[in-house]
């Protein structure tokens, strides 16, 4: 499951410490650090430890987004051209052998690129 | 063997024709022989499904009472010609909205059609003793028109150059997202299945020939404009009639910061008359090659970095100097098969019949370059010449006075040498003034990823750059990197003097 975590003003390392107090191995997909915003971080959890972990955060007093999905794909508006299979840094696309769009949304780390790439509007954030 | 165009109808007719499609082309003559491909195969249908920027329609909305002769027309705000009386008009698929800029286009109004919408229609009129009417508006449907005649006046490339940027910003052009660094290919074209290059010496493509043409049956008008078949570039004028067309085979698309255009299918029944055919339908994606372009340089004749093959460009990864690099395709591989099943069943049903042109396509024929009568303006026509700079080692302070005393917001550094290294704006200079850590010189604080210009680069490539980058000026420098002049964003406006026009 992945984990949108904000830290409004300054920046502990309150990753370190939830790994340490909750024994949860927490893989950091992308963070961003920003002067007004303070930091941002998409962290990936394993699904039974999702809700212990992001209680652990809260209380450090980090705001925390439980995001269902990855990027979404509406295969309606998608003409599997492949426009978007080059953009993406976690080839989250690929063809399979009949030039159908497949859409791995699990390696999604949301950073979307592939959004403005698709010419059909196809692809969005859920959130 | 030779087989006539009346012996495959008569199997069409009764339902005996054998129909393939031309990827599985290459596997029947290397399995039955030519001679034996011949025997077995009637037609070949071909296909392709990609953007296809220069289409449009012709629109007949009846007329009106009182009656108007529209000169201005806006369909959902995007503006169609005008200059064919009185109820006529023609609709381009890349022409953007007023309204909704970013988001719709002709492509949009054409595809909104199709599925059955309504379309606001807007139009003006200076009037006159036979159409008194000013203005209209109303909301139309696609049954309420008596024509929607799509006339496309270049489709079906035979194949189209692949695109790289070996720039270092990413640029969003009408071949995609192009990565910077070469970090992508994206390339356009179905290869093996493309109708041209499965008919390359248009012996059986031309004037009068039926197709499908976004999920309609068509024809193919004659040749297309730019249609350059001897560098192996034709193309194909096409029409149909927009009431059996469908979204299966037309899809409006916007690439971003380009513009809207139309995904089209496109495809072509080919008769299996002679050898000849079988040879030419036996192509493969590894035959045809394509030349890799870069997009980083802002030219008409953008340089060659490589030769490629359709083949390795649909396997995903390409190798450019001992580098794989992902590739993406524009067009779409699976409509394209799907326009060339569908043609198979029409044909196996007996719903379209072939024919050979009436006319034949000028297979000699290169497209030209503009000829340009009045010469391109320069950087170096607008450019200051008198620009105020500041030396790397100097204090801030002295950037911040220096600001302040000019006209300009944009201070560029020079190193002992005389040479442009970074560049300071009065942003640079609030911001180190805000920050706890006091940083004196200005080469603390400097810009040092510098986008510039030439002398003798033209305006609108500078000014590209200037929007691109959303800055407002641009050091000028010759060859050794010397700061020569400033062109500022404001100084764009001297092109437009009122009255004046460009000069
Ligand atoms: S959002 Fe980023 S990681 Fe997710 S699919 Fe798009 S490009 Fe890939
Ligand atoms: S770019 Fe858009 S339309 Fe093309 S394959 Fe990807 S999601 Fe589908």
């Amino acid at each position: 499951m992945k984990l949108l975590v904000r830290l409004i003003h300054e920046s502990k390392p309150i990753i370190a410490q939830v790994v340490k107090d909750t024994g949860v191995l927490i893989n950091v997909d992308r963070a961003r650090s920003d002067a007004h915003e303070g930091e941002e971080a998409l962290v990936d959890v394993p699904d039974e430890s999702c809700i212990l972990v992001s209680e652990r955060m809260r209380s450090l007093g980090a705001e925390v987004r439980i995001l269902e999905e990855g990027i979404r794909h509406d295969e309606e508006e998608c003409v599997d051209c492949g426009a978007c299979i080059s953009i993406c840094p976690k080839k989250v696309f690929s063809f399979d052998k009949d030039w159908k769009l497949q859409v791995e949304t699990k390696k999604c780390i949301l950073c979307g690129r592939c959004i403005i790439s698709c010419p059909h509007a196809a692809l969005s954030l859920s959130y | 063997m030779e087989k006539s165009i009346d012996e495959i109808n008569r199997r069409i007719r009764d339902g005996s024709a054998r129909v393939v499609t031309a990827d599985e082309m290459p596997d029947i003559v290397s399995e039955l022989g030519e001679e034996g491909a011949l025997r077995e195969v009637d037609v070949v249908t071909t296909g392709t499904f990609g953007a296809m920027c220069s289409s449009g329609a012709f629109l007949n909305f009846g007329h009106a009472e009182p009656p108007i002769k529209m000169e201005r027309i806006w369909l959902n705000d995007v503006e169609a010609y005008g200059g064919i009386a009185a109820v006529d008009t023609y609709i381009g698929a890349t022409n953007k909205s007023v309204t909704r800029m970013e988001s719709y286009g002709g492509a949009h109004v054409i595809e909104d059609f199709i599925s059955g919408k309504a379309i606001e229609l807007r139009a003006q009129s200076s009037g006159s003793d036979c159409y008194p009417r000013r203005s209209i508006t109303t909301e139309l449907r696609l049954e309420d028109l008596n024509q929607a005649i799509m006339v496309n006046p270049r489709n079906a490339y035979q194949r189209y150059d692949a695109a790289v940027n070996t720039s270092e910003d990413t640029l969003y052009t009408y071949m995609g997202t192009l990565l910077p660094h070469n970090a992508n290919v994206t390339f356009s074209g179905a290869g093996t299945l493309n109708p041209i290059c499965n008919d390359p010496n248009l012996r059986l493509i031309g004037s009068g020939v039926p197709i499908l043409l976004g999920g309609a049956q068509g024809m193919v008008i004659g040749e297309g404009t730019q249609h350059s078949s001897a560098g192996s570039f034709a193309t194909l004028m096409t029409t149909a009639d927009m009431a059996d067309m469908n979204t299966d085979f037309l899809r409006a698309a916007i690439m971003h910061r380009y513009g809207p255009t139309l995904y089209l299918g496109v495809g072509i029944p080919l008769p299996v008359l002679d050898i000849e055919t079988v040879r030419r339908t036996a192509v493969q994606d590894s035959d045809i090659m394509v030349s890799i372009r870069d997009y980083g340089v802002p030219s008409r004749s953008r340089p060659v970095i490589s030769q490629v093959s359709y083949a390795e460009l649909k396997s995903g990864t390409i190798e450019l100097n001992n580098e794989e690099i992902k590739t993406s395709s524009l067009s779409s591989f699976r409509r394209a098969k799907m326009v060339a099943n569908t043609l198979k069943r029409w044909v196996e049903d007996g719903q379209m019949t072939l024919c050979l042109p009436t006319r034949y396509i000028d297979t000699s024929k290169q497209a030209k370059p503009m000829r340009e009568t009045r010469k391109v303006i320069l950087v170096q026509e607008i450019m200051q010449r008198k620009v105020v700079t500041i030396k790397e080692g100097q204090d801030i302070t002295e950037a911040a006075r220096k600001l302040l005393r000019g006209e300009t917001n944009h201070l560029p550094v020079l190193n002992e040498q005389g040479r442009l290294t970074g560049v300071i704006t009065t942003f640079d200079i609030a911001k180190a003034v805000a920050r706890p850590e006091r940083k004196v010189r200005v080469q603390d604080i400097m810009t040092r990823n510098v986008i510039t210009t030439q002398a003798d680069e033209p305006i609108d490539i500078a000014a590209q750059k200037l929007d691109h980058h959303r800055i407002s000026a641009l050091p000028v420098v010759d060859a050794q990197n010397q700061c020569i002049a400033i062109l500022h964003a404001s100084d764009l406006g001297k092109l437009f003097k009122p009255g004046g026009g460009r000069p």
